[in-house]
């Protein structure tokens, strides 16, 4: 049985905000199956006694003074936007119109 | 082919300083070279920007510097005047920054990566910008947005990836020095395949701080070289402590090119060289094989103890990496969506908002490798699937960690092949994402770990180069350079020549691509 189906890739894909095509979605859920069948090997030795590791060299207490760094002026930081206005980043519609 | 581009980092370095040669004619001789090899349809490829006018600029203010001599001139870093040349997944100031992605086109970082600053402060030219797959997500840089770099030693095949484009570029004699970053093997891998050397830095040792994100507990960036020295010189050079990178590690550098020079002098004595009994074996070509056993008798009779060390954790390795490298990344490369900076693109049909900006402009600006990671990282992170992969995949990782503490005990370094193949044809694995994630089976432990790892070439197999991988305990980097060097200076003596002498006429090859396309 696949563990992927078309229907969860288009789930997926909504989640990701990644626009795909029905050819799209089917071959994707094709690929992902077999990536997720190779994979799922994981969960055979993760035993409940062992602890996860999340970082590979564990640092703890990584402060700095509270007082401004080095920033970006404005127009830096709007140079490569695709729209701005009056100094800001300007984007489509927020809600949909109904 | 001029003989300045012949030169190690180190030997370039020295040659200015003696004033044999100047920076603004080292720096020439790069672009010519460049001009003659690099073609974008035909030749290495790879380059995707040429920084001339700056390169230049910085290498005749070096030359002045000197010529003025004083304390100015003294003050000088040892690498000043010498070319490097910068993935593009790092980013640079006055230069565009792709990540080999159509997401990023045209792209121009307002500020500098701390790398970028350390090497601007310490006065190396930057040639420009190297190829890789997009945003680093590949092992043959067949995934960059802008077409494929090739491998220099046979334009059909691939140069390794991620980080192709810098270590075919150091293999062309384009560059004496490249960076590179290392997520799961994209500096080691392609040294290997190139003939180079590539080395992943313990993980912290080298600030991230300006490469773009990919998967944040395992990016390293990492010195891309044609000798085991030039990359201890350039690690001293770009290590180190940043306040702006959180997991920068708060220590000195050690000592590397000492380390490695130690290593060159040839004697290993009292040093244990662990072989990991599950690199190798089924998968490994005969001729990796055969040149990594050649390698254990060479560091032999340098005086070396060679112990064979199991680590039985490994076989998990490629899975849990490839359920935490691409949920990171998928969280990591949310920030693209055509609202600050990259692409929009709107919509064929239907009403233009927000979320249907983000889904067109994704769509368009991701390729196919990382729009699969993307949905699998997603996957790996969703509700209901969360335990059993991604916190599975972590709790691997302690196990591969407690494997090389084990191993470890035993053994002062580890090794194996660095790459289960010599390189490939160009397009013989893109239609099979396992078969080509495969390539990465025993770079990837390392970052895995944390630990560092370097590729040194071993010799050839079927007229391609064949890498061997060294590993050591995190913050041991200078131990890895120490028998890296050994084993370089080693082969070398046996060979009577560098690896990269073996290689192909390349202006002739490049010369008969073009003419066959005509």
């Amino acid at each position: 049985m696949s563990a992927i189906s078309r229907d969860d890739v288009a789930h997926l894909a909504e989640l990701a905000h990644i626009a795909m095509s029905d050819e799209e979605l089917e071959r994707m859920a094709g690929e992902l199956d077999s990536i997720v069948d190779a994979i799922a090997s994981v969960s055979e030795v993760a035993g409940e006694n062992i602890p996860a590791t999340s970082h590979p060299i564990p640092l703890q207490n990584v402060f700095r003074d509270d007082v401004v760094g080095q920033t970006l002026t404005q127009e830096e930081a709007l140079q490569n936007a695709p729209d701005a206005q009056d100094g800001r980043f300007k984007v489509p519609a927020i809600l949909d119109e109904d | 082919m001029s003989q300045i581009i012949t030169l190690s980092a180190a030997e370039l370095a020295a040659a200015l300083r003696a004033g044999e040669v100047t920076s603004v004619e080292a720096v020439q001789a790069h672009l010519d070279r460049i001009a003659a090899v690099d073609d974008a349809e035909s030749g290495v490829h790879a380059f995707l920007h040429i920084n001339a006018e700056e390169a230049l600029a910085v290498a005749s203010e070096v030359d002045a510097i000197r010529a003025a001599g004083g304390a100015e001139a003294q003050a000088l870093h040892p690498l000043a005047g010498v070319p490097i040349a910068v993935k593009d997944l790092i980013v640079t100031k006055g230069q565009p920054t792709t990540a080999g992605s159509a997401m990023l086109k045209g792209w121009m970082s307002p500020y500098d990566a701390t790398v970028i600053e350390k090497i601007r402060a310490a006065k190396l030219p930057i040639l420009g910008k190297t190829n890789l797959d997009e945003f680093a997500q590949g092992s043959s840089t067949e995934h960059s947005a802008y077409g494929n770099t090739r491998n220099p030693w046979d334009l059909n095949r691939i140069p390794g990836g991620s980080g192709g484009g810098s270590a075919a570029a150091v293999a062309a004699f384009e560059a004496p020095l490249a960076l590179g970053t290392d997520t799961g093997g994209s500096i080691r891998q392609p040294g290997a395949v190139t003939g180079t050397v590539g080395a992943k830095p313990t993980y912290g040792a080298v600030s991230r701080y300006g490469a773009i994100a990919m998967a944040s507990s395992l990016d390293q960036i990492g010195p891309v070289t044609r000798t085991v020295l030039d990359s201890a010189l350039l690690q001293e050079l770009i290590g180190g402590h940043d306040p702006k990178d959180s997991t920068s590690l708060p220590e000195p550098v050690p000592a590397l090119s000492d380390a490695a020079r130690l290593g060159a002098a040839g004697d290993l004595t009292g040093v244990r060289v662990g072989v990991i009994d599950e690199l190798g074996g089924e998968g490994y070509e005969e001729g990796v094989k055969a040149r990594f056993e050649e390698s254990l008798e060479l560091l032999k009779a340098r005086g070396a103890e060679i112990v064979t060390v199991s680590c039985p954790h490994f076989k998990y390795a490629l899975s849990a990496y490839y359920l935490i490298m691409p949920s990171e990344m998928s969280s990591n490369l949310a920030k693209f969506d055509g609202v600050r900076y990259g692409q929009r693109v709107l919509p064929e049909s239907g009403p233009v908002t927000i979320e249907r900006v983000m889904g067109a402009t994704r769509a368009a600006g991701f390729g196919d490798e990382v729009k699969r990671r993307i949905i699998l990282g997603t996957y790996a992170l969703s509700a209901g699937y969360y335990d059993a992969y991604y916190g599975s995949a972590q709790k691997v990782r302690t196990l591969i960690q407690r494997d090389f503490e084990a191993a470890f005990q035993s053994a002062d370094v580890l090794v194996s092949p660095t790459s289960p193949t010599v390189a490939f044809e160009l397009g013989a694995k893109i239609d099979d994402p396992l078969a080509m994630y495969l390539n990465d089976i025993a770079t990837i432990p390392a970052n895995l770990a944390g630990v560092p790892g370097i590729s040194v070439p071993g010799g050839l197999s079927e007229g391609l180069p064949v890498g061997i991988q060294f590993l050591a305990p995190a913050h041991e980097d200078a131990r890895m350079y120490r028998v890296a060097a050994a084993l370089e200076a080693a082969l070398e003596q046996q060979w009577g020549h560098p690896l990269l002498a073996e290689a192909q006429d390349l202006e002739s090859a490049v010369a008969a691509a073009k003419e066959g396309k005509n």
